[in-house]
């Protein structure tokens, strides 16, 4: 694997084979040191064009996590302030011997268009509506933990703003690569146009779905929407579709409640839903780290061609491969 | 070209021995750690802790170490790690014994080397094999040896264990060779080590 830019990239084998890898850094990330070699010695540079807290950090914790030399790159604090452009400034920071961009964008398939110009692994951290994998990956790792390897048959219900949000469609795709039956519940005008492609169904009655469901993944209402007029007001769209005590009640008993973070409490998850039992939100955070280590080791660790076929896969005790000096 | 080198009982032997010559050589079996390198190893630390303690009454601690992080050659191919770093004990003033099931470059036991610091820092740290099969790289030698067997660098060598090969694999080590290939190479005798092994 060359780059990471968005799950529709990914097959169910490649998704599984990344949780499992993750699995064995979550383990790493609950040592007293949490740090191990894998990658000393290989550059990370996350390039964020739009602001972030958590997936920066969670992925700058990640690298250097691995051992990674990790570069911060602030748009506000760089010459895109002079107007460079996008490719002259990752061409810039290619030269100066790079191995991989973990980057953020406003624009849709930005990261595509880099990884066309360098030559660097870049790793999707979300581009505009479009995708957010990483976000996809960890949210997946979460629900493993809590509901076994595969999800199939698993009823996900993904509620809010889809038609902003590429946390909804990386989700959407990734859910359903497992086997789980994903429902997008939002209102008309907060869901795109058409949904050719999209492996879900669709309701417009929270209530509805609300007592058959494993799991509901809430999306944040994006406050700056309001202004485009595709909801009343916050308080209609809370009545409607917000996961409030009332609604959390009417969960099956063994239902997980997820957010991507960050949360507008009291609008579309009430803040004691949010700490409740049910809630695996802070879980999420903590996965990321876990998910971020395993992609970047498999794109950065995974040798220098990455065609390898899986019989030279080299198994840590080693004794028992095919033509490789282990040992 | 296969020929098999050990079957149950000569693996079972080597086993009972390798457990004596580490009580032995540690004066007992109190502050002594086993801890296995995945996958066999881990299977093979269980088998000794299981013999010492139907002769000596000790339950000894056994540990699971993977060292996929700490290789020398990730990104030369894909390195994958194969189970979960579980120490039951501090091992800070113990004996870790180090279980592998084939000794050959010391390229494993150099990144266990490095895995282990990381988990505590023992009295020492001594290292048991089923197999050396010669070839080193590295200056790495080990303490206690099932079998020292010559072979080519070409040549694969097999532990089949039923608990990592599955019920219908029988207990054995089986030397794998191109059929072309010679055996020429002769490993050096390990140094006597404490007068037992």
């Amino acid at each position: 694997m060359k780059h990471l830019l968005s799950i529709a990239d990914l097959t169910r084998d490649d998704i599984e084979e990344m949780l499992v890898l993750a699995e064995s850094f979550r383990e790493v990330t609950q040592r007293d040191i949490p740090k191990v070699p894998a990658l000393r010695g290989k550059v990370v540079v996350s390039l964020f064009y739009e602001d972030s807290t958590r997936t920066r950090i969670s992925f700058e914790t990640a690298a250097k996590r691995l051992s990674c030399d990790v570069m911060g790159f602030s748009v506000s604090s760089s010459s895109v302030k002079k107007g460079e452009s996008l490719r002259d400034t990752v061409q810039t920071i290619e030269a100066m011997g790079i191995d991989a961009v973990v980057m953020r964008h406003s624009a849709a398939g930005a990261p595509n268009r880099v990884a066309d110009w360098i030559d660097a692994h870049i790793v999707n951290a979300g581009d505009g509506c479009h995708e957010h994998p990483t976000q996809a990956l960890l949210d997946l790792l979460t629900l493993r933990r809590h509901l076994g390897a595969g999800l199939d048959g698993a009823r996900i219900a993904i509620v809010g703003d889809i038609l902003h949000s590429r946390v909804a469609r990386s989700d959407a795709l990734a859910f359903a690569a497992l086997g789980a039956d994903v429902t997008l519940v939002a209102p008309p005008t907060l869901l795109p146009s058409t949904l050719a492609g999209w492996p879900v169904s669709v309701s417009h009655d929270l209530d509805a779905v609300l007592a058959d469901l494993d799991v509901i993944y809430l999306l944040r209402i994006q406050r700056e929407r309001q202004n485009e007029a595709l909801l009343p007001s916050l308080r209609e769209y809370t009545a409607r579709y917000g996961l409030t005590v009332e609604r959390a009640g009417r969960l099956r008993k063994d239902a997980l409640v997820m957010h991507p973070g960050p949360m507008n409490r009291g609008v579309e998850i009430a803040a004691e839903v949010a700490e409740g039992p049910a809630s695996v939100i802070t879980e999420q955070v903590a996965n990321g780290v876990a998910v971020r280590m395993a992609v970047l080791y498999k794109l950065l660790g995974s040798g220098a061609s990455g065609v390898v076929g899986p019989g030279a896969v080299v198994g840590a005790s080693g004794a028992h491969v095919e033509g490789a000096t282990l040992g | 070209m296969r020929s098999r080198i050990f079957d149950a009982d000569d693996l079972r032997r080597a086993h009972t021995r390798i457990a004596h010559e580490i009580v032995e050589r540690n004066h007992g079996a109190d502050d002594v750690v086993l801890v296995g390198l995945y996958t066999r190893g881990v299977a093979i630390a269980r088998r000794l802790a299981e013999v010492i303690e139907g002769f000596e009454g000790v339950q000894v601690p056994v540990g699971a170490l993977d060292v996929a992080f700490y290789r020398d050659d990730i990104a030369l191919r894909p390195v994958q790690p194969l189970g979960p770093t579980e120490v039951p004990v501090d091992v800070s003033g113990r004996v870790m014994v180090l279980v592998d099931d084939v000794l050959f470059t010391g390229r494993t036991i150099r990144a266990a080397l490095d895995a282990l610091t990381e988990l505590g820092r023992p009295r020492a740290v001594q290292l048991a094999v089923l197999v050396d099969r010669g070839h080193r790289e590295l200056p790495i030698r080990a303490d206690f040896v099932g079998k020292n067997l010559p072979t080519n660098e070409a040549d694969d060598v097999r532990v089949r264990l039923t608990e990592t090969d599955g019920p219908e694999a029988t207990d054995g080590i089986e030397l794998w060779s191109p059929s072309e290939a010679r055996t020429t190479d002769k490993v050096e005798p390990a140094p006597p080590t404490g007068g037992s092994a």
